[in-house]
């Protein structure tokens, strides 16, 4: 097994930072849209803000649909926006549109629902204070709801480690896409083993500091 | 102007009624409710859960719109408020709850900073009012605590600062003792009344609880399922009332009954006299000893104070000539407020 790491050491390490580009990058972006699109579907369900049920179902409609698509399909149906948004069709750059699409639906739902969490009560007692509905949103319901998102950020990070292995289809690289090459391909057990292994090593990393973060954010609050 | 307090007509409800709609099914929280808050008062609203207070309280600021009907504030309906206008006017009217709800991501300093430059105040002059309410609701030393750090009536305090931050004329009160024990819902009504005495502000009060409209409110409401179905001066309706649900409402309360035992025991006609007003001070029992020679035996009773008038209840049994124990009890009837025979041996 060793010898094989040897081997493969440098594919090993390209295809690391492969993972981690279209990873990290996708993600920041899709925390930015989950959000917007998570107080979208906040504020227009909720009486004390700006229900309005036809915008809520349409929005809502839009990020169901995105969710229900597989990501192999709707990363092959995104092509010929990918090379639109970012030049190519190809490579890790042309993953990171359907990716970030993909994250972005999912993260949305999920941050929707940190939001909903936020005792109604307190969204009372601070409209009921004269507050603008904009500050209520960015001071009080984002800060609120912290500790849910950050929750839920990490649960969408793995999702998006997960979607990214499936990027070798169009030429975007990562340990999923060595795995399959050659662990699968070129029947190189030890290199499929190696992946699952740096995989779940990944996973772990990611839980752990979702963890450490919430913990901070528990202390400081007086929990 | 009139000395008399609450002579002006601060909140004016016009015949408002509030529904929901609820899985296509039309559900009507508030029917049809006219009454007005005086300036200076305090007004309690009671009523078993579900009988529409929350939602009426609701109203004066706008948290729940009205189906019908008008809600005035200072002689200004709020109905047609455009959002400037309507933050304003709820700037002018705090309000506190039964689970506080405090901003939790804050600490007490910038749970109340955040209402003060809502309503356009500096950072320097908001921390000066800071200084100046926690001062005044007695809790100086957990200025930089964060909620989950203090108790309930510490949480209620801060609240209480934070309603009152942008000098609001009214105080709207959501069962604000309902979360707390026994103790320390005293303390909290202590503050209510003297907030109400010393800065002249009107507070409208909604509660399950029939001892905290007992210890503090001037004029109570009593609803039962969306409907008025009293009002009037809180010594009057607790020892007069006059509709159905309220008799009931207070007679739960007050399970006042005496032991089986001791009715068995006891010899002679058993009575149960209720006293109130002018009455409740007088040497009653006395009286009828000494005018007609009866002999009387307390065997229960209990008196207690609402806005420092008493009330009571008395069971006695009654021993005597027959000629002399009718004139006694008829002198006793004519003399108390409320009087009935429990056993007429």
């Amino acid at each position: 097994m060793l010898e094989s790491f040897i081997e493969i050491e440098d594919k090993l390490i390209k295809a690391l930072q492969e993972t981690a580009f279209m990873t990290i990058t996708s993600l920041v972006i899709a925390v930015i849209l989950g959000i917007g699109l998570g107080i979208v579907l906040f504020i227009t369900s909720e009486p004390l803000l700006s229900k309005n049920t036809p915008v809520y179902e349409v929005v809502g409609f839009i990020a169901n649909t995105i969710s229900s698509i597989p990501f192999l399909i709707l990363m092959i149906f995104f092509l010929p926006i990918s090379a639109a948004v970012v030049g190519t069709k190809i490579g890790s750059k042309a993953v990171l549109v359907p990716l970030t699409v993909a994250a972005a639906a999912f993260f949305g739902r999920l941050a929707e629902a940190s939001f909903s969490d936020v005792d109604k009560g307190v969204l009372e007692a601070v409209i009921s204070s004269g507050a603008r509905k904009s500050h209520v949103i960015f001071k009080i319901v984002l800060p609120e709801a912290r500790i849910s998102l950050i929750k839920n950020i990490t649960v969408t990070a793995i999702t998006v480690l997960g979607f990214s292995a499936m990027a070798g289809l169009v030429g975007g690289g990562g340990i999923g896409d060595l795995a399959y090459r050659y662990g699968y391909q070129r029947y190189k057990k030890e290199v499929m083993i190696i992946c699952i292994l740096l995989l779940i090593i990944l996973v772990q990393i990611i839980q752990k500091l979702g963890g450490i973060i919430v913990g901070i954010l528990y202390k400081k609050s007086g929990g | 102007m009139s000395e008399e307090k609450g002579s002006d007509k601060l909140i004016d409800f016009k015949e408002v009624s509030v529904s929901f709609r609820q899985k296509k099914k039309e559900i009507e929280a508030v029917k049809d409710v006219t009454f007005s808050v005086k300036e200076g008062e305090i007004l309690g609203i009671i009523g078993s859960s579900g009988a529409g207070k929350s939602t009426l309280l609701r109203t004066i600021n706008r948290l729940q719109a009205v189906s019908k009907g008008e809600v005035t504030v200072g002689g200004r309906s709020i109905s047609t408020l455009k959002s400037g206008d309507l933050r304003k006017l709820r700037s002018n009217i705090g309000m506190i709850f039964q689970h506080f709800n405090l901003i939790g991501s804050r600490d007490v300093y910038s749970n109340i900073e955040f209402v003060l430059l809502e309503n356009g105040k500096s950072r320097e002059e908001a921390g000066k009012r800071i200084d100046e309410l926690l001062k005044y609701v007695g809790i100086e030393d957990k200025k930089h605590a964060y909620p989950a750090q203090l108790s309930g009536g510490q949480k209620q305090r801060v609240a209480i600062a934070r309603a009152l931050a942008n000098n609001a004329k009214i105080l709207l009160c959501d069962e604000p003792t309902s979360a707390l024990d026994a103790e320390t819902t005293e303390a909290v009504l202590n503050l209510l009344k003297q907030i109400n005495r010393e800065l002249n502000i009107t507070i409208v009060l909604i509660t399950h609880e029939l001892d905290v409209v007992k210890e503090i409110c001037d004029r109570v409401v009593v609803m039962d399922a969306g409907r008025v179905v009293e009002i009037g001066d809180v010594y009057d309706v607790f020892t007069r009332p006059v509709s159905e649900f309220t008799k009931t409402l207070i007679k739960k309360e007050n399970k006042f009954v005496i032991p089986g035992n001791v009715l068995e025991n006891a010899r002679g006609k058993i009575i149960r006299i209720d006293y109130f007003d002018e009455n409740a001070e007088r040497a009653l029992i006395a009286e009828a000893i000494e005018e007609f020679g009866v002999r009387i035996n307390i065997l229960h009773g209990r008196i207690e104070f609402i806005k420092k008038k008493p009330v009571g209840v008395l069971y006695i049994s009654v021993n005597g000539e027959p000629g002399q124990t009718r004139d006694a009890l008829k002198y006793i009837k004519e003399n108390s407020g409320k009087m009935e025979v429990i056993r007429d041996a």
